[in-house]
């Protein structure tokens, strides 16, 4: 299983910017979550300074127990090893050709023998749909393959947290539903604790358990994928419709007069219906985390707002409805469902 | 590698430059003696390093010989002391000339090549990748680089010193028809074996800051394209200015403690 990772009040500047102050969160173990947040607004900084690439002004970044921020060097690349990250555009070695890339981690950490990286890495190759491309250099390969090469990279190593870059910028959206979905067969097979940092909606719907959302140089909200979906927050409405009338401009924040010029303009809009999560393919076995996450989430149902708890009450079995029924459902429910 | 920060007042960038390449230095020296050690990639790099140096380095030293050569065998003529051309011309070439050569070899040829390959590789974020699969890039690709440069630097001093020495043998003895016996007795009278040690010192030392240099401006590259060539720019001169600095603080301690040879 999975290991949580636990974020207490980061901030990050660069010189005089600040890029967020104050993100707390933790990322629930063996779950999927998403970082969503227009262009701009530190994703990859803050992906970054999970891992301890960058070192934030003030903050504790919890990893089974270590605090990344404070420990020593030696701790960190100990630390490290739990993790496999997925770079924006693959960051593959470009002296090496596909498949020693991929078999580079278990050469560096590992006493297996050519045989036994050979198989690991043909079966990674395999999964993210590389295969037969092992003699190919990174140069002569597409972005999109160069990304899969990437995330192939970071699983051999079996890691317990798995984090990607922007996995769909640069595929088209065909490929990042495949992707998502092995994102998904992913998390079902090995139980990892994954982070996702994107800005592509389609990804955000269906794929995580829980939403973070950046903008402004903070975390606007950072909860279960219901509370997300379903709030009415006018940046994440604007975000998730993808519309130019609310609170976030091109550059990045707009002034109050244009933004409210613009709701004059605009009715506003609802976001689009809950779409159900994408499940593991068949042939995978279950999400561990599925039910985990239940529970987690019904425990802290009375802390979301109405629609969230409407959605993940719609979400559960008659069965499921009846093992959290009565303390925690709302008196009446199970008639209304009923009648309805 | 946060080297975006403006530097708030002026001299205190250069300062923080310095103290970054000073601590570069020390854990490169730190994470030479920690296992694994990184033979394979220490080979390839004393290999590629060589051949971009060796054929340049004898096509140097050549004609700086033969200048030193002229140069002294003409002043000492003038001043009646021609049977000291020799040994004065080999102590110039072995002390100063050949240090000096390959300092400016591994520097400009090994030093640049070190620093646009490690500051490509940082800007496709290679070195990070590299960090977060627990390898430090520093053990990995920096150490054996500076262990090459060094190694490097310490073989093509000898070449250097044997190819100046001849060439100027050459144009002392051939061209200003002075005698081979005074030549090979004024060397024997006048150079002793201190002066090739402190020669190859120099030229480990030199080798260490260059590619260390290199090294540094690699791994701190501006973001994009430009930096990168930027970096390489600025890798060579930097290391030129230490390298000419260091080697007249060599001398002058070496001129202060090792009695010259009949004194």
């Amino acid at each position: 299983m999975g290991v949580e990772v636990v974020i207490e009040g980061l901030t990050k500047s660069f010189g005089r910017q600040t890029v967020w102050r104050d993100v707390s969160l933790s990322l629930p173990a063996g779950e999927v979550s998403v970082m969503l947040g227009p262009s701009g607004t530190g994703k990859t900084v803050f992906l970054k300074s999970l891992v301890g690439l960058l070192k934030p002004d003030r903050g504790r970044v919890l990893v089974d127990g270590v605090d990344i921020v404070a420990c020593s060097e030696r701790r960190l690349y100990e630390v490290r090893k739990l993790f496999g990250v997925m770079f924006q555009d693959g960051a593959l070695f470009g002296s090496l050709n596909l498949y020693d890339n991929i078999a580079f981690p278990l050469r560096e950490h590992t006493r297996k023998t050519e045989g036994e990286i050979r198989s690991i890495v043909l079966e990674k190759m395999e999964m993210v749909g590389l295969g037969g491309d092992e003699r190919k250099v990174p140069g002569e390969i597409s972005g999109g393959m160069r990304k899969r090469a990437g995330l192939a990279r970071a699983l051999v190593l079996d890691p317990q947290i798995i984090l990607c870059d922007e996995p769909d910028s640069g595929l088209d959206p065909v490929r990042t539903a495949y992707l998502s979905q092995l994102l998904i067969d992913l998390n079902a097979e090995i139980d990892a604790t994954m982070l996702i940092v994107t800005h592509d909606i389609q990804i955000a719907r269906t794929v995580p358990d829980n939403i973070g959302m950046l903008f402004r140089g903070g975390l606007i909200t950072f909860g279960p994928r219901e509370a997300l979906l379903t709030s009415d927050h006018p940046v994440i409405t604007q975000f998730v419709n993808g519309r130019r009338a609310g609170p976030i401009g091109m550059s990045e924040e707009k002034d109050q007069a244009l933004a409210a010029r613009e709701l004059a303009q605009h009715t506003a809009v609802a976001l689009p219906p809950l779409a159900p999560q994408l499940e593991p393919s068949p042939g995978m076995p279950d999400r561990q985390a599925v039910q985990r996450r239940r529970d987690r989430v019904m425990g802290m149902l009375h802390t979301l707002s109405e629609p969230a708890q409407q959605a993940i009450l719609d979400s559960l079995t008659p069965a499921e409805r009846a093992r959290y029924a009565p303390p925690l459902c709302p008196p009446g429910y199970g008639d209304r469902q009923a009648g309805s | 590698m946060t080297s975006g920060d403006q530097p708030a007042r002026p001299g205190l960038g250069a300062l923080r430059q310095t103290g970054l390449l000073f601590g570069l230095a020390a854990s490169v020296l730190r994470l030479t003696f920690r296992r694994p050690f990184q033979a394979r990639e220490l080979i390839e790099q004393f290999w590629f390093i060589a051949s971009v140096t060796i054929l340049p380095s004898a096509l140097v030293s050549i004609p700086f010989g033969a200048v030193i050569a002229l140069q002294v065998g003409s002043l000492a003529q003038q001043l009646g002391a021609e049977s000291f051309t020799g040994g004065a011309s080999v102590l110039a070439v072995v002390q100063q000339a050949s240090p000096l050569i390959v300092a400016l070899l591994i520097a400009g040829a090994g030093g640049s090549a070190i620093c646009a390959d490690i500051g490509a590789r940082t800007i496709r974020e290679e070195m990070q990748a590299m960090e977060v699969m627990g390898v430090s890039p520093i053990q990995r690709l920096i150490v054996p680089r500076v262990l090459a440069a060094m190694g490097v630097a310490v073989l093509l001093n000898g070449l250097v010193s044997v190819v100046g020495v001849l060439g100027g043998y050459f144009f002392n003895v051939i061209v200003q028809h002075g005698t081979p016996g005074a030549y090979l007795s004024s060397f024997s009278a006048l150079a002793q074996l201190p002066d090739l040690y402190v020669s190859e010192l120099k030229a480990l030392i030199f080798g260490f800051i260059a590619a260390i240099v290199a090294a540094h401006r690699g791994l701190n590259p501006r973001p994009g394209p430009k930096g990168v060539g930027d970096a390489v720019n600025q890798s060579v001169v930097i290391a030129f200015l230490l390298l000419f600095f260091v080697n007249l603080v060599i001398t002058a301690i070496y001129l202060q403690i090792v009695p010259a040879k009949g004194s």
